[in-house]
């Protein structure tokens, strides 16, 4: 797919519709709408609480043309696994005909923390769903607070970079090898600052029966610090980077689906965002020096495991 | 042709959800575990009900399950307890607030610290406010019953809220008793289909449920739940004397056991009302004017029918099963603001009982009756506590 026929699909298909109050400059409107039209079939969706729920469900509007629920912050894939048994049910009997897709949203706070019990549960009950994490690496609907994607050496308002401590003093949580540990048949890494890389993956989950797990960057404006024109073009530096690699986990099999043409230094990437702005200074270059390692040895690992 | 079998109470309640046959059911066993489940799941490898079984890894995704699946438009059970019930808080408000017909037997057990799995209301009266109509069984015949009666109450369309079918744990879950399992096809007629309220799953018609209300609708919203509560209580009596033509029982809000003439009454729920009665024969016996008055339904609270059973007895003991640490004892307290009314009310004493599953006997309940009727009581007494 080139841009102009994916323009033409996310135009056609707009099941987020506009009047939604996200931030300017905010990546997810993008990706739900990717990931929406990634199917034909009808399409049902549940979303923890966050960001994308407070700011498209303000009552008594709705941006979502697709029947949506919302339950609370920790319960979007029990949730909708709750949607999809009943969808089974009702199929059984007749009261339903059509088939139907279904995807529950989540931020990395109400999936790598506070939804990660929900959703093991989910994976490993083998639900037929799509679940996808915009992940922004804190919790931002909140104010800013550190979760275990935040990465190392960004200031939270919860791990503030001080005089003593430095932003977030641990690793951010490898999400994707921990959903690749319940063996089910799909899980990728995505970017919003790639839409048709986001497409692919997401029209490939959705043609695959059972459980499938979608992460997909999303800078946050206000979190990370950087003017609202610039989110795709520091989601892009994540990707080439190598800070947040492309790739898909097809039934157990690695494969990287974007290899950086050229070497770019995570400082590039970090230099662009307030979060990071104390890692600047001389003393504390061995903090970005070690995120450098980090990355290096992950890339590795990955190249290793993609062959 | 109805049926006496020998059956637990946790098994008795399987039983109804065999013959209601719902479209999902979600639960997990654990936390304390209860029969209820092990039961059903035997039913459903055996092809004897076509449900979908959920077997969720907690009891708060077990609630977050049936919200999905009943706003998906499935008809949806589930059973707890316990610590089960308390991990489902948050959840319990999500689904009375999208006014979801979910029905859930709950097995009244202990709350922790100090761990303990036995019998007390402790796990319900924690979740009284979460807007679930409350039904209350004094036996296993009792829970049987009330699981088909809260499927069609919770259902109604002028009602939409969900409904606790409560029963004491291990004394009524565990106990074998008699149970009369009604015809299939007769509950099955009585059950009948789900018609969902706009469900999820009207794919050509799509909802938001769950929407994000601030200042300005979240009151409006939340207080449409206080007319489908007064609805309820009507529901419940059209629907109980549906029932009655399958079981010939009477479905009240309370149940007034020889308190007509009485000049002593002691208020119970659950199984230690089965005890309280025993006490009341004897007694009676004895020519003394004693009676029970067992709450059936606790929420929404039956004040007038209590005002009324009361009004015209000298003394009154409420035993309670749990406590509200710093205030009256839960029972107590609804029985109290339901007399206020009265210009001439009778004495009123507070009586807990039986936390963590200690015994009450007939002795007890005797012995309570006994200072009952001579006003001896303490305005709080706790029965059967150890100094």
């Amino acid at each position: 797919m080139n841009v102009k026929e994916l323009a033409l699909k996310l135009e056609k298909n707009k099941k987020l519709i506009a009047g939604h109050r996200s931030c300017s400059g905010c990546g997810f409107p993008q990706i739900v709408r990717a990931i929406l039209a990634s199917t034909d079939k009808p399409i049902v969706a549940s979303c923890a609480t966050g960001c994308l729920e407070v700011t498209t469900t303000i009552y008594p509007f709705s941006s979502w043309d697709i029947p949506f629920i919302h339950s609370a912050f920790e319960n979007s894939a029990s949730t909708i696994s709750g949607v999809e048994s009943a969808f089974r049910a009702l199929k059984k009997k007749g009261k339903i005909t059509e088939d139907v897709k279904f995807v529950a949203f989540g931020g990395d706070g109400g999936t790598y923390d506070i939804g990660l019990q929900s959703l093991s549960g989910a994976l490993e009950r083998g639900h037929d769903f799509l679940y996808v994490c915009y992940d922004n690496e804190a919790y931002m609907n909140t104010g800013i607070q550190r979760s275990s994607a935040t990465p190392l050496g960004a200031s939270t308002t919860t791990a503030p970079a001080g005089k003593v401590h430095k932003g977030k003093e641990e690793f951010r949580k490898d999400f994707a090898k921990v959903c690749v540990a319940h063996n089910i048949p799909y899980v990728a890494q995505a970017s919003v600052s790639n839409l048709i890389d986001l497409t692919a993956k997401a029209e490939k989950a959705f043609s695959i029966k059972g459980p499938k797990v979608l992460l997909v960057l999303q800078p946050c404006t206000l979190g990370w610090r950087y003017p609202s024109d610039k989110t795709i073009e520091i989601a892009k530096l994540a990707v080439e980077s190598k800070f947040w690699p492309l790739y898909e986990v097809e039934n157990g099999k690695y494969k990287l689906t974007y290899k950086p043409s050229k070497e770019v230094p995570v400082i590039e990437f970090i230099k662009t965002q307030g979060r990071f702005k104390h890692l600047l200074k001389p003393e504390n270059k061995m903090i970005v020096d070690k995120i450098q390692e980090n990355v290096n040895s992950e890339w590795e690992k990955l190249v290793k495991l993609s062959v | 042709m109805s049926n006496v079998k020998a059956l637990t109470g946790g098994e008795a309640v399987a039983e109804a959800m065999r013959q209601i046959n719902p479209d999902v059911v979600a639960a997990y066993p654990i936390t304390p575990q209860t029969i209820i489940m092990q039961k059903f799941a035997d039913f459903h490898a055996d092809g004897l009900v076509d449900s979908e079984l959920v077997r969720v890894e907690s009891e708060h995704s077990a609630m977050s399950c049936c919200v999905g699946a009943s706003a998906g438009g499935a008809r949806t059970i589930t059973a707890t307890a316990s610590a089960g019930l308390a991990l489902m808080w948050e959840i319990l408000g999500v689904a009375s607030g999208l006014r979801l017909p979910i029905v859930m037997a709950v097995a009244n057990r202990a709350l922790s610290a100090p761990i303990n799995i036995h019998c007390d209301h402790s796990d319900a009266m924690g979740a009284r406010d979460s807007g679930w109509i409350m039904l209350f069984s004094e036996g296993g015949q009792e829970a049987y019953e009330n699981m088909m009666l809260a499927v069609r109450l919770a259902e109604r369309k002028d009602v939409l809220l969900p409904v606790m079918v409560n029963l004491d744990g291990f004394i009524t879950s565990h106990g074998v008793e008699n149970i009369t399992v009604y015809d299939d096809d007769k509950i099955k007629g009585f059950v009948g289909e789900i018609s969902a309220n706009k469900p999820l799953l009207d794919i050509k018609n799509p909802v938001t449920y769950g929407p994000l209300q601030l200042q300005d609708y979240y009151f409006e919203t939340r207080s449409q739940q206080i007319p489908a509560m007064e609805n309820a209580k009507k529901a419940y009596l059209e629907i109980g004397k549906e029932l009655s033509s399958i079981t010939g029982k009477e479905y009240g809000f309370v149940e007034k056991y020889q308190t007509e003439d009485a000049k002593a009454i002691i208020v119970a729920m659950n199984s230690t009302a089965g005890t309280t009665k025993a006490v009341v024969d004897k007694l009676r016996e004895k020519g003394k004017k004693v009676g029970l008055l067992k709450i059936r339904m606790f929420r929404p609270f039956p004040y007038s029918e209590v005002m009324e059973a009361l009004q015209n007895t000298k003394a009154v003991a409420v035993l309670d099963r749990a406590l509200s640490f710093g205030a009256n004892a839960p029972l107590f307290g609804e029985i109290k603001n339901s007399l206020y009314e009265l210009k001439k009310r009778p004495a009123l004493f507070s009586c807990v009982y039986g936390l963590g599953g200690k015994n009450i006997y007939e002795s007890d309940v005797e012995e309570v009756f006994k200072k009952l009727s001579k006003k001896e009581l303490g305005l709080i007494n706790y029965i059967g506590l150890r100094e």
